[in-house]
């Protein structure tokens, strides 16, 4: 039978970027690179049988009318996030075949951070990576991928490693995760390239199709008009000049020790009913009827990171929106989870809420002496102010403010853990301020505390910050 | 075109004129015309004896639809 070698059927048949004439031919310069990879690709999702399940991720750059060629599904993403696009969309789809095809500026500049943790995750995915070591669409301006001493418009006296930085290999850096199948670099200088770019684009998407994980395929594309030489001399000069920068070969291949289907992910399908029956549960309204509330409160909770003061916070909200009121919670603190200063605005309101901040607070608790010196005076005329006494030296202003002093961390030490000594203070406020029952922020801690082992101490700690107000008066 | 020999063919009118497949071609049976095609490039075409359907040429040629290799 005759062999033919013709454009493939996964081609459109008209290019309809052409706005004239006969919408044959693509919008790419002469001698360009990009039209040998798009025809080795056409003909292997033809071959491999996958053309209609082929999904096509455009890049922004010369390649970004992907969509105007590949009689495959199209998808054209922002610059450099093909990766992450391609990720999308297949997980949502993962019997489809998704291909995101790149040049240097969206793949080693913007978009590295895409490439690199798409690679790291191992998403099942080909990534053709053309290099040209230019900026081709917008004019010759410098790459990553450009060379050292190599000019262009924004390198007219040729990049230096000083001032520009060397060439980003992506291969080699690539190469250094654990998670990619296979990973290597063609070029496109002379026939025997071309036919191993033809080869590696095939087996790239074979290691898709047999769930096997991420591949990328560089390939060393000339840009004639870039460069400013003539179709033959750019490709003497890729093989001459550029390869010795990029070298060709395999950087990574474990494709078959890789286990078929080992990166397939199966993804659920979004199941509405079960996200309604979880927001159902959120909101399920305790068995004791809702607390009225005598007053709108604004409280603040301050201490030490790691005390637990934003928790403390969090709780007496849950217990508020369980209770049918207007809540919120603003934490504020630093950059370390332990030993930072920490401190919490809460709102528990009849109405709405306007600003969510608190900075007059009618309930103050502090669990440290850098807090009391802190917020004591915001406190309004009258407003509580509990001290844990086993920490803070100081005393508050008792003419001026209602002031429960306990050593809430030493009674949560004594209880077992002085990680309890937040609740030791829910405790002690709701039994001063008399805003909640016990019974109900105990029936509320028990639906909001997700480690259920911890929870008898904690209802240990409540019942024991309740406890000491109560012996105090 | 038939023939029992195996050939390539060009479409002047998809030909940007680039030259690589006469830069490929291991036989040198491809040449580049005097004429202008209606993009004002000058294509390639076959000089009709000694192609041996290698199909170099058709992958060296960067546009999808502008050479066909037939190897009967």
């Amino acid at each position: 039978m005759a062999k033919v070698f013709e454009k493939p059927a996964s081609f459109y048949s008209e290019f309809e970027r052409k706005s004239a004439g006969h919408k044959k031919t693509t919008h790419y310069c002469p001698g360009c690179g990009h039209g040998n990879v798009h025809k080795m690709i056409a003909e292997a999702i033809e071959d491999l049988g996958v053309a209609e399940r082929s999904v096509f991720v455009s890049p922004v750059g010369c390649s970004v009318f992907g969509y105007y060629y590949f009689n495959s599904g199209n998808f054209q993403s922002a610059h450099g996030r093909a990766a992450a696009v391609a990720t999308g969309i297949k997980r949502a789809n993962p019997d489809s075949i998704v291909m995101s095809y790149q040049g240097d500026g969206d793949l080693a500049a913007i978009g590295t951070a895409e490439t690199v943790h798409a690679a790291n995750r191992g998403e099942n995915i080909s990534v053709f990576f053309i290099n040209n070591a230019i900026y081709g669409m917008t004019g010759g301006q410098m790459a990553p991928t450009t060379m050292i001493g190599q000019r262009t418009t924004t390198t007219p006296r040729g990049r230096t490693e000083v001032d520009h930085g060397n060439p980003v290999r992506m291969c080699e850096i690539l190469a250094t995760l654990p998670a990619p199948t296979f990973i290597t670099r063609v070029g496109l200088g002379n026939s025997k390239q071309i036919m191993q770019a033809r080869k590696a684009i095939r087996k790239a998407l074979q290691i898709q199709i047999e769930g096997k994980g991420y591949s990328f395929v560089e390939i060393l594309a000339p840009c004639p008009t870039g460069w400013k030489m003539d179709p033959p001399e750019a490709r003497d000069h890729l093989t001459k000049v550029m390869e010795e920068i990029f070298p060709l070969g395999v950087y990574k291949d474990v494709s078959d020790e890789a286990e078929a289907g080992h990166w397939n992910r199966i993804s659920k399908p979004f199941d509405v009913e079960a996200r309604h029956a979880y927001l159902q549960s959120m909101k399920t309204p305790l068995s004791l009827e809702p607390v009225p509330l005598a007053k709108d409160l604004a409280c603040k909770f301050a201490g030490f990171g790691g005390q637990g003061v934003l928790t403390l916070g969090l709780f007496l909200a849950q217990v508020g929106m369980k209770a049918g009121h207007q809540v919120s919670w603003i934490p504020a603190y630093g950059p370390e989870m332990r030993g930072g200063t920490a401190n919490c605005s809460v709102n528990i309101c009849r109405g709405r809420i306007g600003a969510p901040t608190v900075d007059h607070p009618n309930v103050l608790v502090v669990m440290n002496q850098p807090s009391l010196d802190m917020f004591e005076d915001t406190v309004v005329d009258g407003g509580w102010i509990f001290v844990d006494s086993g920490i803070c030296t100081g005393v508050p202003d008792r003419k001026r403010l209602r002031a429960i002093m306990l050593p809430a961390t030493e009674i949560a030490d004594k209880i077992g853990s002085p990680k309890v000594a937040n609740v030791v203070m829910l405790g002690a406020i709701c039994a001063a301020t008399g805003i909640f029952g016990a019974d109900y922020v105990k029936e509320t801690l028990r639906i909001i505390i997700k480690r259920k082992e911890l929870l008898d101490t904690n209802l240990l700690a409540f019942d024991a910050g309740w406890q000491a107000v109560v012996e105090q008066g | 075109m038939t023939t029992e020999f195996p050939y390539m063919e060009v479409d002047s009118e998809l030909c940007k004129g680039c030259q690589l497949c006469i830069d490929v071609c291991p036989k040198g049976v491809i040449a580049i015309s005097d004429k202008l095609n209606s993009y004002s490039y000058h294509p390639a075409y076959y000089t009709g004896e000694g192609c041996t359907g290698c199909g170099l040429c058709f992958y060296a040629c960067p546009e999808p639809g502008a050479i066909r290799v037939v190897k009967p």
